[in-house]
């Protein structure tokens, strides 16, 4: 059987290799603009700190560096060439209009250490982005510091052992549903807490009467992650908040999936104590290729006055400046303010959408994701039949039978021109796929990726051999990662 | 709205085939009592023409077209308009993290290439992909340093930017290690007899920042002979990668935590950076943060994977190395090609601009006050005492469109009436020359105001 591959065709792909195989003596890709100062004498000047030699560093032109990058860059698959449907991590469209503003002078030179009385137009952004985040959570207050989600979650947590420690009290451990993110326990850990395990329940939700059997006086939050890693809202977060607050717990929600809800339903409602957000998820930033990311963390009122110093206020004169004066904060978690050209960003993104593109780009969100759902319920296994939100989960169950196992069926899916979806992820599902849409998908390309989906599964009936042997059409077949792991080679070196 | 790619016909089209009349029964599971049933309160929806104006206007609000004499970890240096043109591409824009490598060779290869080269200037052997920042970058060193050494106290030197300082205070307080300051001597550079007296058998490491928050070049040497004796790790923070053209590597390190902003990314009122570990293949295991290796493929063709994620939270939960998962990857690139457009000998001379720079600014500035620490050799930065409040001076500097150097009062009271001035290669001597003549304007001469000087004071 041929398969029918309509998203991508194999076309030509430029080699290259690493530039120091390019590097010549002599090339030169860099001009400086003669010295308006005496020259000086390095030796005199640095003495035996002078460095005399920089070892293997290239040498090559202008051209080289762009076709080099160029090459390269056609290696990679982006959201700018289609759907990239890796669940959990919210691969929307990164508008331009957004990277342009980033650009403009005073915001891209802007010195963190210059006069506030000059800085008004960040500490503006700083601001109108704090309280428009602190609207879209329903919560009290906000830090914009963290760099990422595990870095918001960080300071989440050290937010939540200070509030403890002033009840006279920091407590022992963090309650942490099975299908959490492999960060949250990580984190717990950094912030030495113990990581308790919490079940989910038939239903993939969290098992209330478990929940009631563990919570003590020795936990000091839950973190949970709404909706979770199956794409289900868990329906009873009151009760769950209920349950925590009762005996002194604090709930904190992980908000990686925030993209299911904004709009729609505020996590300050539902009795959320402590939240981070992912701007490079939810607010469209870019991933950049593994980041940078940005993780504010919001607050009910309890835990503010932890918060990371510096804070944004408006001063006696009507100006804006920092307050450091913050006498029961947690410390800071980041030199400067965080990663500010992401908050120009994301407050870019927002101003582009207002409340009303934002409840729609929620609704289409999940709207796409019961799209694929119901496109695909029958030919893949859905382990958990609950609602979904803005991603599903499937299993492998029905293809294993052929020995096709998730990350061969996601390979495959890279001949068909998508990117896979997220693999053997939550935990608690074996051989997960786990596919989050986003509402950057039309119904065309939709429909192109239930095909291809559909035809893998065909695949895997009468032709096994091909899916395992996937990918087909990409510039290197399946890499030996044992060997890499085995005997690693981290960095070039030349040939001796 | 218009990053949506769906008619209203469409999404009709789509609740019909699913067997929904109405979009509000895909959010019934939320319980209704929670469901917002307004607006959020936020501006309205704006047209990308009002956008760029918004953040056009921003921009003239923040120090747009001053001339500035600030560094501190935060340097302006020249950005090759490649970096731009390159990382604009959406297919290093738009792409996730390298999980899948047969479709992110492009990115896994531009990392390889980043970590070799940042192992070439720092004199290390391995290098990860990134770190949130050289604060972050500098913590985690340290706690990478405890889990090396089985021990727990640490050595920090009061030299080391004091920002930097101040997370590490955070993310030690809560792990059982206790912090211990070592002061400067009279050059600048961390006092080695403190060292000595304060290092024992409990220290896990020494951290220390060359060149230092004052812009003194550390005698590291002598300090990781004393940490080594001791049996302690030495850690070595870089914030001017630039420095690293023209200032030896410290090579006696054990761990570097490097801050490469200064390798072609903007300022950007702090952020995003690019913080870096850097260390010996020995200690690779302990190290934070993805790496990428070399492999080969079935055909045996080269290409590269993430590699050692047993290190890593996704794989070892509560047991990894750190709990970091996104990180800087995009502005690694930008470093990355800033590194190539420059190489082995545009570092070197790019480094010696700056040298030269704060050298002539140093001698100028010099005449009007004394410049500390002159007995120990110093890159880009110097510190200026004046016998008027620098805040004054720094008041009377904004007239001319020029931001002076940082008062230190605040995270040195003792320093009293001490500045911190960064050049660069783009500082302009005539900039220097009107800095130097208006320090020189004696504070009789002046009409600063103490409001003025509490408008600049910080």
């Amino acid at each position: 059987m041929k398969p029918s591959i309509r998203k991508a065709t194999p076309q030509v792909s430029q080699n290259e290799g690493l530039i120091f195989e390019k590097s010549s003596p002599g090339k030169t890709a860099w001009k400086l603009p003669p010295l308006d100062v005496p020259e000086v004498n390095t030796s005199k000047l640095l003495g035996s700190s002078e460095r005399k030699d920089l070892g293997n560093m290239p040498e090559v032109s202008e051209i080289e560096i762009i076709r080099h990058f160029t090459r390269m860059s056609t290696w990679n698959y982006a959201i700018d060439l289609g759907m990239y449907p890796l669940g959990s991590c919210t691969m929307k469209y990164n508008p331009r209009v957004n990277e342009v503003v980033a650009r403009v002078e005073g915001i891209a030179n802007g010195h963190p250490y210059q006069p506030e009385k000059i800085s008004q137009g960040a500490l503006q952004i700083l601001k109108a982005l704090s309280e428009i985040l602190i609207e879209i959570t329903g919560m009290d207050a906000i830090t914009l510091q963290p760099a990422a989600g595990a870095h918001g979650e960080m300071t989440g947590l050290l937010m939540v052992r200070a509030y403890h420690q002033s009840q006279g009290n920091a407590r022992k451990k963090i309650l942490i549903p099975d299908s959490a993110h492999g960060t949250n326990p990580a984190t717990a850990a950094m912030v030495s807490y113990t990581v308790e395990n919490l079940k989910s329940d038939s239903r993939g939700m969290v098992d209330i009467a478990a929940l009631e059997a563990q919570m003590n006086e020795d936990v000091a939050a839950l973190m949970l992650t709404n909706p979770n890693t199956l794409g289900v809202f868990e329906q009873n977060i009151h009760k769950i908040a209920d349950i925590l607050h009762a005996k002194g717990g604090l709930l904190y929600m992980d908000g990686a999936n925030m993209n299911a809800l904004v709009g729609k339903v505020r996590p300050g409602d539902f009795g959320v104590d402590v939240m981070h957000l992912n701007l490079h998820k939810t607010f469209s930033t870019p991933h950049g290729g593994g980041g940078p990311g940005s993780g504010p963390v919001a607050v009910k009122k309890i835990l503010e006055p932890f918060l990371p110093a510096p804070v944004v206020i408006t001063k006696a004169d009507g100006t804006l400046g920092f307050n450091y004066d913050r006498p029961q904060t947690v410390g800071r978690v980041r030199a400067f303010y965080g990663n500010f050209g992401m908050f120009v960003r994301a407050l870019a993104y927002i101003q582009a959408n207002g409340p009303d593109g934002l409840r729609q780009t929620t609704e289409d969100a999940v709207l796409n994701a019961n799209y694929i759902r119901h496109g695909l319920e029958g030919t893949y296994d859905l382990p958990y039949s609950t609602p979904t939100m803005h991603e599903v989960v499937f299993s492998d169950k029905l293809q294993a039978k052929k020995g096709v196992k998730t990350m061969d069926i996601a390979k495959r899916l890279i001949d068909y021109g998508f990117h896979p979806y997220t693999t053997a992820f939550p935990l608690i599902v074996p051989g997960a796929l786990m596919i989050e849409p986003t509402e950057s998908e039309s119904i065309e390309e939709m429909d192109l990726f239930i095909d291809a989906m559909k035809s893998i599964a065909q695949e895997v009936e009468e032709n096994p051999q091909t899916v395992l042997d996937a990918p087909h059409s990409t510039r290197v077949s399946r890499l030996d990662e044992t060997a890499a792991a085995r005997k690693p080679v981290l960095r070039w070196k030349p040939q001796s | 709205m218009r990053y949506l790619p769906k008619s209203p016909a469409d999404r009709e089209a789509m609740l019909k085939a699913i067997g929904l009349r109405s979009v509000d029964e895909l959010f019934a599971p939320i319980p209704s009592e929670y469901r917002l049933a307004r607006d959020l309160k936020i501006p309205r929806q704006m047209a990308e023409s009002e956008i760029v104006d918004f953040f056009r206007q921003r921009s003239h609000e923040n120090g747009e077209g001053y001339a500035s004499f600030l560094g501190a970890g935060a340097y302006l240096h020249y950005r090759p308009v490649i970096i731009d043109s390159l990382i604009s591409r959406g297919e290093f824009l738009t792409a996730y993290t390298p999980y899948q490598a047969e479709i992110s060779q492009g990115t896994l290869q531009s990392i390889f290439e980043f970590q070799t080269m940042i192992c070439e200037l720092t004199g290390m052997e391995v290098a990860n992909a990134s770190m949130y920042d050289g604060s972050t970058a500098a913590a985690e060193a340290v706690m990478m340093a405890v889990r090396l050494t089985g021990r727990r106290s640490v050595i920090v030197a009061r030299s080391l930017h004091p920002e930097y300082r101040e997370v590490l205070a955070t993310y030690a307080t809560h792990q059982g290690m206790p912090v211990a300051i070592a002061d400067f001597n009279d050059s600048g550079r961390l006092n080695l007899r403190d060292l000595e007296k304060s290092i024992s058998a409990g220290t896990a490491c020494v951290l220390i920042q060359s060149p230092n928050f004052f812009g003194t070049i550390e005698d590291v040497a002598a300090v990781a002979e004393i940490a080594h004796k001791n049996g302690a790790l030495l850690v070595v923070s870089i914030t001017e990668a630039v420095s690293l053209g023209i200032v030896e590597p410290p090579r006696e390190a054990d761990i570097i935590a490097m801050e490469a902003q200064s390798f072609g990314v903007p300022l950007g009122f702090g952020g995003p950076y690019c913080g870096v570990i850097a260390t010996r293949e020995k200690f690779v295991r302990q190290m934070p943060g993805r790496l990428v290796g070399q492999t080969t493929d079935k055909q045996g063709r080269r290409g590269f994977v993430l590699t050692l994620a047993t290190r890593e939270q996704h794989i070892r939960r509560e047991k990894a190395t750190s709990n970091i998962c996104t990180n800087q990857a995009l502005v690694a690139l930008m470093v990355n090609i800033f590194m190539t457009v420059y190489g082995k000998v545009g570092l070197k001379e790019l480094a010696k601009h700056n040298l030269a720079k704060a050298a002539y600014a140093a001698n100028q500035l010099g005449k009007q006050g004394k410049i500390l620490f002159n007995a120990a050799p110093r890159f880009n930065e110097f510190v200026l005492e004046t016998t008027e409040d620098p805040r004054a001076i720094n008041s009377r500097l904004l007239g001319h469109k020029i931001v002076g150097g940082l008062p230190l009062k605040k995270f040195y009271p003792e320093l009293g009436n001490a500045a911190l001035w960064c050049c660069t290669e783009l500082t302009t001597r005539t900039a220097i020359d009107t800095a130097a003549g208006v320090v020189a304007e004696s504070e009789s001469s002046t009409q600063s105001s103490k409001e003025e000087v509490e408008e600049v004071a910080r």
